[in-house]
């Protein structure tokens, strides 16, 4: 089992309800950073950072270009812009939309999985759209790891089940079930590298 | 023949056929580094995940399956050369992006302008020249379009051209319009321009004291001296040494409390340059040279 570097997560439609429970169960110690991208109105201002700071402990970021990447922290993709994940550090780009959207899922999913291979964690949740599943595919097939909402528990199916199609080795968990998975597998890491340490 | 390029992980078939991530890395700074030698386009200190997104697509349109062959045709064929600095340098935008932004620039940076007998704005990287016309509509609103020049730089003829015609895409006029209103926009958006030639056609006169020019903003210098320099959504496209030098440029260029203007989401934050400037109160990217 490789070291995580990096947790992306996907969601669109009934995803500000669903990344609120999420991070509300996340512990102040996580320690991989976390990138968040939801579909939303080009128009759109940083309420949905200033929403999620409300309820986590972590430190929530509404990403500029070039925003190094950190520990305990949550970088939320801003509207109307593509995010890129680089080795240590984000990028942006105003590229045309990719299959009506941008932010697009699988354009930072793809990204994340090129520079964080196998220390990368996709996560997809709810959605109306397959948005996620092509990124998702390509991180696996890059040796990262896949997690995505049991379909049944999502507010819509449609895009966690195209998920399940493209990942079938994908994990699929019940949306409480999510936090607690990333925080063992981010703490696998962190005794690995203590030991290592040691 | 009309290859599918697919535009969502342009380089994913590559992947599928065991392409090495650190042998392609190497393969890109080649190619970047020959382009630069042979035809002076400088694209070495591009940010990587997007110049990378871009290359691919441009291999996938020829057919070809890795990064050297495209590298030897690109250096043997001056033609591709051209498609692919299409490919590179464009930077997209839309007439008013981001309206909140206009608002501000009128109420706080126009009383300013009022003051100066002369006006002299530089909007570097203006690709297709959308934000260029807006600019000129809210100058010519505001009453001082008649004592502005605007120079228009990029560094890609070919778009320049697009430019200077002003005809932009029908079917986006609706988007633009409520982009125009919510920035404060005084007229009809219809009154600027005329459905022709199977576009909208922009009134000639906000080109009037526009020069469009091409400019390289990693390798050439400063020009004059400017109390407006606009450059939104550009330095994104590039990495941190390259966004350093840039900014290097724009201070030389700037007449003391003259002002910057970066996207809404691109900071000083990151920059060398970040204390020679104050940025004005709220969330628009409006610096001015305070030192």
């Amino acid at each position: 089992m490789s070291e995580i570097g990096l947790v992306v997560v996907g969601s669109s439609w009934g995803g500000l309800n669903a990344l609120s429970r999420l991070f509300a169960a996340m512990p102040e110690e996580f320690g991989v950073p976390i990138v968040v991208v939801q579909h939303r109105s080009r128009h759109a201002d940083n309420l949905l950072a200033s929403l999620l700071q409300d309820v986590t402990p972590l430190r929530v970021v509404d990403v500029e270009d070039k925003e190094p990447l950190e520990a305990h922290s949550v970088y939320v993709a801003p509207a109307n812009y593509h995010l890129l994940v680089e080795k240590g550090h984000l990028s942006l780009t105003t590229d045309p939309l990719v299959r009506f959207s941008r932010p697009s899922i699988d354009v930072t999913f793809t990204s994340a999985g090129d520079a964080y291979r196998s220390a990368t964690v996709g996560v997809v949740l709810t959605g109306a759209n397959d948005d996620g599943s092509r990124g998702l595919r390509y991180i696996v097939d890059r040796g990262g790891r896949a997690i995505v909402q049991d379909p049944a528990t999502a507010e819509s199916i449609t895009m966690p089940a195209a998920a399940v199609k493209a990942v079938p080795e994908a994990e699929v968990l019940k949306l409480e079930d999510i936090a607690p998975k990333l925080v063992a597998i981010a703490s696998s890491t962190v005794s690995r590298a203590q030991q290592k340490a040691g | 023949m009309a290859l599918q390029v697919d535009e969502t992980l342009p380089s994913a078939a590559a992947l599928e056929r065991g392409y090495d991530p650190e042998l392609e890395r190497i393969e890109i700074e080649l190619l970047l580094e020959g382009i630069y030698r042979n035809y002076g386009f400088d694209f070495r200190s591009y940010a990587y995940a997007s110049i990378r997104r871009r290359l691919w697509k441009r291999i996938e349109a020829e057919g070809l399956r890795t990064v050297s062959e495209l590298q030897a045709r690109v250096l043997h064929e001056p033609q591709l050369m051209e498609k692919l600095l299409l490919d590179l340098s464009i930077n997209v935008t839309a007439m008013f992006r981001d309206p909140s932004f206009y608002r501000a620039f009128r109420q706080h940076v126009v009383p300013t302008l009022r003051t100066y007998p002369f006006i002299r704005l530089w909007h570097a990287g203006c690709a297709t020249g959308e934000e260029v016309y807006s600019m000129a509509i809210l100058l010519q609103e505001e009453g001082l379009y008649d004592r502005s020049r605007i120079y228009a730089t990029d560094i890609n003829e070919v778009v320049l051209q697009r430019a200077k015609e002003g005809i932009f895409p029908l079917d986006r006029m609706q988007e633009y319009t409520e982009n125009y209103i919510a920035a404060g926009g005084k007229r009809a958006f219809s009154d600027y321009y005329l459905a022709k030639y199977g576009g909208a056609l922009f009134d000639a006169s906000l080109t009037k004291n526009v020069v469009f020019s091409l400019h390289n903003l990693v390798t050439d210098h400063s020009f004059a001296e400017f109390n407006v320099i606009l450059c939104r959504n550009v330095l994104i496209y590039f990495d941190k040494n390259l966004q350093a030098k840039v900014h290097g440029l724009f201070y030389d260029s700037l007449a003391m409390f003259g002002v910057l203007v970066l996207g809404s989401k691109e900071s000083m934050r990151f920059s060398p340059h970040e204390e020679m400037y104050e940025q004005l109160n709220g969330p628009e990217k409006i610096f001015r040279k305070a030192r």
